[in-house]
């Protein structure tokens, strides 16, 4: 091969080499593509800060439609994101709100029924019909019976906190034929969970998860939505 | 004996492609055909797995079927391996037109490298450039693990893409497993015992084109999600999998069919095809390793392709071979996988004593110190390597009085192996040692190794395992004796051997340089790692205890520049071969090597006519020691050496 | 291939000596700095007693591997430096292709170092009752100690912990305390501990680094290790086996406390579990967890296709989705 021809080859190479590095750069580590962070902290005043989330059964805005999904409330437009990191400032209190439209689905081991690190350690607790009326007065609980009902959709725990909560399904009777099929739900009858608890000072990524194994289809339930970002588990984030 | 003693009267002819040499470049069967034949053999592949199994409730409520997945890579290996033409042959003895002869390829040319050609040099070369791309490919994993594990607080990759890069990193780096034998032992283990040809050029052949299609396939799990396991592969883990654990198993599987047929190919070719005179006591060392590390890779590999096989099942049509909720067990994956992990690190380290010990009596100017202790050390790594597996299982809950044999025979494995050190001790007892490149890097080698082997006595002691095992100590010993040994042992090897493949050598100012940046960043990147295991830090963790960030940001910092140090490998082996070219074609290291006594690059027969070996290659200071070998033996001389061998082609020359 | 005498030249120094003097002076000084400066901080410290035979047993290992590195850097750099080429030399060496003598040394000796690691391994192992190393289902080297169905500080009863790994947590079980689970791990000091290390889902593995306890964690299977907290003080636990995403995220940490302080502790949370009923709701203590038996339903949970999952099907079909009593405790 002649010199111009081996210049041109190696150039060729090289710069092919390049174009798979900046396409792994942009889409992995800089995360193009991947699900939003929503932002809690200009929300926040008077050290205290409101989250909302819903968990779904299923989802129709993504690839994987019988995926489980959780999904956070944007504080200004109070649209519906579809992903699980959000931001809180540290040092403050997170009043967090679950609505859970997922029908029941028994704990791996029950010791999660019980609520453990909110402030009080009790979750109030109500349930609504798909007409959005409630079934009845809210009660706080310490415990969410899994066990001899089917009252337990998923879990929302922050292991790095302690904090475990059970979070209900919405009333059987209710949900036998009416469970809400897509995403994000606006119908369908629901419970309605809220809690408290407190950020630490210094600031850090905290992982959430569920603790409920919910991911049909893969051995022991812990796969699929169970173990991606922006399903059943994420991040959240305490910005100091 | 199929050694050809009557020159001239071999079967191997030189190349006549008879009515194919007609056709345009781009329709003879090459590189293209196969990838052509191998996308469509996915797309069929794919609808097959579709249309048997979509169905299943399984993959309607996990949105995930592996079938397909599985499906198409195997028809598109099969459509890749048609494309390039290896079934041709077959297809010719299946339908009774005499199959093609086994051809030199010529001297000159880019084409031949590009196509299934059947020539052992092809192959090698062919090897060496994917071998060092795939290594390449590895270490830009390794560079993002390092840069994520710089804090472990911030995270500059999501945890499932941190293990995604994991994964690939570790599994990419096995898919060179042939790193030694694949270049070198194919290349040079015939012109070493004096041979034309090996045995099945066909397999080795096969055994190559194989290795691209489990690289593309293993990188393609990036783009499935990647999968959550490492390269150990644990179920039930692997079983609870996404898509990627699908590529994972099958370019690993792939890999270990591969393996299999190169080792086989060079055991036979060492058995049958030695030259008249070059008895197994005249054997070069390096062709001892090949020989040995050949066993290991034709007993361990196929239990790791039966093991992914039945993990493949156990994902795809839900058998239960590891799953323990339906009567499987999660043992007999980590036994299957570790009764071929062990020798498997051993085909990994053979190969580097192999290259060493060859390397120390040129550049030492003195025989090789003790050479049948050198042999028996490898045969008995070779042999030991199959009875040490459980070490990696002693936390695990096996039986409790099976750790103690285990420790005992993983203790006994550091004997065979401390004789390689014996020999090169003894090899220096007043020697006059040279410091060429390839010798920097053969001195290297025993240094790192002798920290890795250390290190492995440590962890094969049961009680001081209960805190380094899965932590990375184990790290930083794996790294040691792999990378500090079966890689510097590799570039010694390529400064030393690549003038005798190509003709050209690379260059010795850049070389050293490369020495020099790569060993003092090695041991910088990998020693702490032994204080860090010790410490706590578990493997394959994105997060770790703040209190080690600093000696993390030590070893993330000396990697990056370990990484430069390859690059400058890379621009030494770029610029030497594309660029500056500058020739050798004579025996720079005045080795006695038998490869060294043919010119450079070696033409393509080998040799004019079968030698016959007078002496071995480690005579140095013997006086008057005859030559290696007799490369022109007058007519006769080849066929009298076989006197009374009964019949053959030269017996009644 | 006779091995030869290599006979040294009179005038030529005694290379053999210069190496051994050499090498025996670095090696005395590099095994005191290890006994006496560094054996005391080597991990994984001393809180436990399984820790602290780990800490000799790796000191001892020091102290016999450093000798050994440094002889073959010593003799390594000796020959670099004496036997180098000098310019202009292009002979070759002398011709010594063996030595009998030395190869049989090396051989014997090696060997005897090896065998001596292996005995007192071994010792090391079934000394401290298995050296904090899970032993499987069916231990052999057990502590000293009595099982018994309660817990009483002071005696010489073992504690029984059982460890559940799960994806991606662990509870802490006390068979002794009513069977309750907790996240949060004590243990009392001075006490002879007995870890019960089970799995949910996949394979985990439970090392509490400072108590030098490692065990893996397989579904289905009862992994037993043994040890004996010995100073006051915190751990951490981490997960040691690659167990899917948050593998790396799966630490926290655990305590060893006073035995009057463990003993009020296990009780408020007995007491408490089994004031809300939770202890009632979990499975009966066995050495394997089988998250499909609960025993106030009282019947064996159904499984799709042969795969255990999620979605509701844990439960019978007549159970699935029947109305029931509102929810409360």
């Amino acid at each position: 091969m002649s010199v111009p021809v081996r210049i041109a080859t190696l150039l060729v190479a090289f710069l092919a080499v390049v174009a798979g590095a900046v396409f792994i750069v942009v889409h992995y580590l800089l995360g193009v593509g991947g699900p939003a962070v929503v932002d809690y902290t200009s929300a926040a005043s008077g050290g205290q800060v409101n989250v909302v989330l819903q968990e779904d059964a299923q989802n129709s805005v993504s690839s994987k439609p019988d995926w489980v999904s959780y999904f956070v409330q944007n504080p200004q437009t109070k649209q519906w994101v579809h992903t699980t990191l959000f931001k809180v400032p540290a040092n403050t209190r997170v009043n967090m709100t679950i609505l859970g439209y997922d029908g029941c689905t028994p704990l791996r081991n029950n010791y999660f029924s019980q609520v453990e690190g909110t402030i009080g350690n009790t979750v109030s607790l109500q349930q609504f019909k798909d007409t959005g009326k409630p079934l009845g007065p809210a009660r706080n609980v310490s415990v969410v019976n899994s066990w001899s009902h089917c009252s337990v959709g998923h879990t929302f725990a922050i292991p790095g906190l302690h904090l475990f909560v059970p979070v209900a399904s919405p009333n059987a009777q209710l949900s036998a034929n009416s469970l809400c099929g897509d995403s994000p739900c606006t119908a369908g009858p629901y419970s309605l969970e809220k809690f408290s608890f407190m950020t630490p000072k210094s600031g850090g990524e905290f992982r959430w998860q569920c603790f409920v194994p919910c991911g049909g289809g893969f051995l022991d339930g812990n796969g699929g939505p169970m173990q991606t970002i922006g399903f059943m588990t994420g991040f959240m984030t305490v910005a100091s | 004996m199929s050694v050809e003693i009557q020159p001239g009267s071999d079967r191997i002819q030189p190349v006549d492609e008879g009515p194919e040499s007609a056709r345009p470049w781009w329709l003879k069967q090459a590189f293209h055909t196969g990838l052509a034949v191998a996308v469509i053999g996915y797309f069929f592949g794919h609808w097959l797995g579709n249309f048997l199994a979509s169905g299943y409730p399984q993959n309607g409520l996990s949105d995930s079927n592996d079938v397909p997945i599985v499906l198409g890579y195997a028809f598109a290996v099969i459509g890749w391996l048609a494309g390039l033409g290896v079934f041709n042959d077959l297809g010719r003895l299946v339908i009774g037109k005499p199959m093609h002869d086994v051809e030199y390829a010529p001297a000159g040319g880019l084409a031949k490298y590009f196509k299934f050609t059947l020539d052992h040099k092809v192959v090698g070369i062919q090897y060496l450039f994917g071998m060092i791309t795939y290594f390449l490919t590895g270490g830009l994993f390794a560079m993002a693990i390092r840069s994520e594990l710089l804090s472990p607080t911030f995270h500059l990759l999501s945890p499932s893409t941190y293990l995604m890069v994991v994964g690939e990193h570790g599994t990419m780096m096995m898919m060179m497993t042939s790193i030694i034998l694949g270049p070198f032992g194919n290349y040079l283990v015939p012109i070493m015992i004096g041979s034309k040809r090996v045995a099945f050029p066909r397999l080795e052949a096969l055994s190559f084109w194989l290795t691209p299609a489990a690289y593309i396939i293993l990188l393609s799990g990036l783009l499935f999600g990647g999968f959550p396991f490492g390269w150990t592969g644990y179920a039930p883990l692997s079983v609870q999998a996404g898509q990627g654990a699908d590529c994972y198993y099958f370019a690993f599987g792939l890999m270990g069919i591969s393996v299999i047929l190169a080792g086989f190919n060079i055991i036979v070719t060492i058995v049958n095809y030695r030259a008249p005179g070059m008895r197994w006591s005249r054997l070069p060392m390096f062709v001892w390793s090949m020989f040995t590390v050949s066993f290991l890779m034709v007993l361990a590999a196929p239990v790791l392709v039966g093991g992914a096989y039945m993990t493949l099942l156990d994902r795809t049509f839900q058998t239960a071979f590891f799953t323990n909720t339906l009567g499987g067990s999660s043992y007999l994956w980590q036994n299957l996988f570790w009764f071929f992990g062990h020798p498997e690190v051993y085909i990994l380290a053979l190969p580097g004593f192999g290259i060493v010990t060859e390397i120390l009596p040129v550049f030492c100017r003195k025989p090789l110190f003790g050479y049948r202790i050198a042999a028996a050390g490898m045969i008995g790594v070779t042999l030991l390597s199959f009875f040490v597996w459980q070490h990696h299982l002693f936390d695990s809950g096996i039986n409790p009085d099976m750790r103690p044999l285990f420790m005992l025979t993983t203790e006994l494995i550091s004997i065979p192996t401390g004789l390689i050190f014996l020999v090169a001790m003894g090899t220096f007892w007043k020697a006059k040692i040279s410091f060429s490149v390839p010798m920097l890097f053969a001195l290297a080698f025993y240094f790192n190794f002798l920290i890795g082997g250390i290190s492995g006595v440590f962890l094969s002691d049961v009680p001081a395992d209960t805190t380094e095992h899965g932590s990375f100590f184990v790290m930083a010993h794996f790294h040691y004796t792999i990378m500090g040994g079966l890689i510097f042992a590799f570039m010694a090897g390529i400064y030393y051997w690549l003038p005798k493949l190509t003709g050209i050598r690379l260059n010795e100012r850049l070389g050293k340089l490369h020495f020099w940046t790569m060993f003092i960043f090695f041991n910088s990147t990998f020693l702490p790692l032994f204080a860090l295991g010790m410490a706590g830090m578990p493997r394959r963790v994105f997060e770790y205890a703040r209190n080690l960030e600093t000696l993390n940001d030590w070893v993330s910092i000396s990697a990056f520049c370990l990484g430069v140090s390859i690059l400058i490998f890379l621009i030494n082996v770029v610029m030497s071969t594309l660029f500056w070219r500058e020739r050798e074609v004579g025996n720079p290291w005045r080795s006695r090597g038998l490869e060294w006594q043919v010119p450079s690059p070696v033409p393509p027969s080998n040799f004019t006519v079968v030698p016959v070996v007078l002496s071995g290659p480690y005579e140095y200071g013997v006086k008057d020691a005859p030559p290696v070998a007799d490369l022109d033996p007058p007519a006769g001389v080849i066929s009298g050496a076989f006197v009374g061998a009964g019949a053959g082609p030269g017996a009644e020359a | 291939m006779a091995a030869e005498q290599a006979a040294p030249a009179q005038a030529e120094p005694r290379h053999g000596l210069r190496i051994f003097l050499i090498w025996l002076v670095l090696a005395l000084a590099a095994d005191l700095v290890i006994w006496f400066v560094w054996a005391p901080h080597m991990p994984p410290g001393d809180m436990s007693d399984s820790a602290r035979h780990q800490q000799f047993d790796i000191a001892v290992l020091s102290v016999t591997g450093a000798p050994v590195i440094l002889a073959v850097w010593v003799y390594f750099a000796y020959a670099l430096i004496v036997w180098r080429k000098r310019p202009g030399d292009e002979e070759d060496g002398p011709p010594i292709d063996g030595h009998t003598g030395i190869s049989l040394a090396w051989i014997i000796g090696t060997s005897v170092i090896v065998l001596a690691a292996f005995v007192f391994g071994t010792v090391e192992l079934v000394g401290p009752a298995g050296a904090g190393a899970g032993e499987g289902p069916a231990p052999i080297w057990k502590i000293s100690g009595i099982t018994t169905a309660a817990w009483t500080p002071g005696t010489k009863d073992i504690l029984q912990v059982q460890v559940i790994g799960q994806e991606w947590w662990w509870i802490y079980r006390y068979p002794q305390f009513g069977g309750f689970e907790s996240t949060r791990l004590y243990l009392p000091k001075d006490t002879p501990v007995e870890f019960h290390v089970t799995s949910l889902d996949v394979i985990h593995s439970f090392w509490a680094y400072r108590l030098g306890v490692k065990a893996d964690a397989n579904p289905g299977v009862d992994n037993v290790a043994y040890t004996r907290p010995e100073q006051l003080g915190g751990f951490t636990v981490r997960c040691n086996e690659l167990c899917g995403l948050w593998h790396g995220a799966m630490f926290n940490s655990g305590s060893v406390v006073t035995q009057a302080a463990f003993q009020k502790w296990a009780a408020g949370v007995r007491a408490t579990e089994e004031q809300e009923g939770v202890i009632a709701a979990l499975p009966g203590y066995a050495l394997t967890y089988d998250p499909t038996v609960i025993r106030q339903l009282g019947a064996d949970l159904v499984k799709v296709t042969g795969i255990t999952g999620g979605n509701g099907y844990y439960y019978s079909g007549a159970q699935a989705g029947t109305p029931g009593p509102p929810v409360s405790p």
